[in-house]
């Protein structure tokens, strides 16, 4: 009660209180309404129809795209994991701090992390697809993607070997052991869950993109046999859909399972963040 | 045996850490080499501030997918960044610790779902609203400018949140003994306070709006024109791009790619800002 008089005698505090809770309220609510819309419209239109293994023009099964996404998934963590970790390793413990090569490498990453999805597309098309003479094939969808998410790696890599005391280190190289007995058996082991969550976001941002990949993975709806075919992921399968413009149905259920797909990965990084919290 | 070993991955260390040079540079010189010549043979000014973009007679002018690109971003931050910044004030000051841990993941989820979700989720619940409002086609200006203003959310969020929290406690308790209220000491001396942090927020969500293209090119409307009005349909650079792309050739193409290269200016030019702000913030 006291509290509302305060309000009363300064209204504008009264106001940026209601405007404050306002803002609140609009973005949760929007949240919970988009979710709640697509699993609503979504879910009646799961048919078993849409889980068979062919596609053709009169069942718009999205079961190859979701082959197709774990595959190029798959294939673009295997080359960006790799670089990605040894590119943070190379910056943290061997670069020398302040180094003019460790300033280009931070400011390109930075660069590597702010271009838009479609100049990447764009530059797939360009070199892999046209200059290789690759066609639209899996590929080129990979190696695009793998420089996209690389900054992601990175960074979080980066975040994740910088939190391991020096003591550690110290206590590694008083034992005898080598610098790359260090980082393999004492340093990467014990960053391991800051990584992971590293991964699983890249991992949400190749199974949620669509305009790096039109021009370079293309929109093929079968399944890939090989690297060399061209192969749409989900949620290309998605803009694919929706493009035609008669698919509406399919277009909701597809929609279900990519939501549902992203949700279960980022409960998956919220739960190893959890985990790195509590070591 | 064993220094070898350990000269050996030092060195793969180092190529791996260069190779995200070697990223850019590509893309850079992918991008210019063949949008730059195509530019000049247009003419500069001819394609930056041409008016009409009619591929089929060889007119090439992108000043209205500029125009767009800046009137969506601009209308995206007008509608984001104040629920943006009072939702930060919000999960950093009043929220309830039960609250917060139901809101926070949300938060998270809405910066993980697909562009192309938001862009269809836009389109069947959002258009047709619009359309009834002002009966026009519900793709346009606005339309963009909500859906990306809901996209640019977690970015601002997230940004201006982890800096409000950095602002030192006694700058709150400061202005609350002086007899300020509790919103008046937030808004006047944290938020203010938190200006870099929240500051490098915005820019890097400017940078997501610009080139935010499959969830755009579905609600846009795509017209090559300059917008007369808030809910006439435009086309950004994005756009135009994507749309184009699969049966452009020659001239045709390299225009398109020549927009890329603006769209890149752009993106580079966002980029510098936020690092200058971020080195700014970290010699204070």
């Amino acid at each position: 009660m006291n509290k509302f008089k305060t309000y009363l005698k300064h209204p504008f505090s009264f106001i940026m209180l209601i405007l404050i809770c306002l803002a609140a309220l609009v973005t949760v609510a929007s949240i919970i309404f988009i979710i709640i819309y697509i699993l609503e419209k979504g879910i009646p239109n799961l048919t078993p129809e849409l889980f068979s293994i062919n596609y053709n023009s009169k069942n718009q099964s999205m079961l190859p795209s979701i082959i197709n996404t774990v595959y190029i998934t798959f294939f673009t963590l295997l080359c960006a994991v790799p670089i990605g970790i040894f590119s943070a390793i190379y910056l943290v413990e061997y670069a020398k701090r302040g180094s003019k090569l460790v300033k280009v490498i931070r400011i390109t990453t930075e660069t590597l992390a702010g271009i838009p999805s479609i100049v990447f597309g764009l530059f797939g098309f360009l070199a892999f697809v046209l200059a290789l003479g690759w066609g639209y094939s899996m590929i080129a969808g990979i190696l695009t993607l793998t420089m996209m998410v690389l900054p992601t790696i990175i960074r979080t890599t980066e975040e994740a070997l910088l939190a391991v005391p020096d003591s550690y280190r110290e206590g590694s190289f008083g034992l005898g052991a080598g610098k790359l007995r260090t980082i393999f058996k004492i340093i990467l082991p014990s960053a391991v869950s800051g990584i992971l969550s590293g991964v699983i976001l890249a991992i949400g941002r190749i199974v949620g993109e669509t305009a790096a990949l039109i021009y370079t993975s293309g929109t093929v709806a079968e399944m890939s046999t090989s690297l060399m075919d061209s192969a749409r992921t989900l949620s290309v399968h998605l803009y694919c859909l929706l493009s035609e413009g008669l698919f509406t149905n399919q277009a909701y259920a597809t929609a279900v399972i990519l939501l549902v797909l992203v949700v279960g990965i980022n409960a998956l990084s919220n739960f190893i963040a959890k985990k790195i919290a509590k070591t | 045996m064993s220094n070898l070993k350990e000269v050996f991955m030092k060195i793969l260390f180092l190529l791996c850490a260069c190779i995200s040079i070697l990223a850019v540079a590509v893309i850079c010189i992918f991008i210019f080499a063949n949008g730059v010549p195509a530019i000049g043979e247009i003419g500069f000014m001819d394609f930056i501030f041409g008016t009409h973009w009619k591929p089929s007679s060889g007119e090439f002018g992108i000043f209205p997918m500029i125009v767009a690109s800046i009137y969506v971003t601009a209308g995206a931050i007008i509608i984001g960044v104040p629920i943006g910044i009072l939702t930060a004030v919000f999960l950093a000051k009043y929220c309830p610790k039960k609250l917060y841990k139901f809101i926070k993941p949300l938060i998270n989820l809405l910066a993980s779902i697909p562009s192309v979700v938001y862009g269809f989720f836009c389109l069947v619940v959002v258009v047709p609203v619009i359309q009834q409002l002002t009966h026009t086609s519900g793709k346009g200006i606005l339309t963009a400018s909500i859906l990306l203003g809901i996209m640019i959310l977690p970015t601002v969020i997230n940004t201006s949140e982890a800096s409000i929290r950095a602002v030192p406690d006694m700058y709150y308790e400061g202005a609350l003994a002086l007899g300020a209220t509790k919103e008046r000491s937030l808004l006047k001396t944290v938020v203010p306070a938190a200006k870099s942090g929240i500051m490098s927020g915005i820019i890097l969500s400017i940078g997501r709006a610009v080139g935010e293209t499959t969830a755009v090119v579905m609600i846009a409307g795509n017209q090559a024109v300059m917008p007369n009005s808030i809910t006439s349909g435009v086309r950004t650079l994005t756009s135009n791009i994507v749309m184009e792309m699969a049966y452009a050739t020659g001239l045709h193409r390299s225009a398109l790619i020549a927009t890329a290269v603006v769209l890149f200016v752009f993106i580079l030019i966002i980029n510098i800002c936020f690092s200058i702000l971020v080195r700014k913030k970290e010699k204070q």
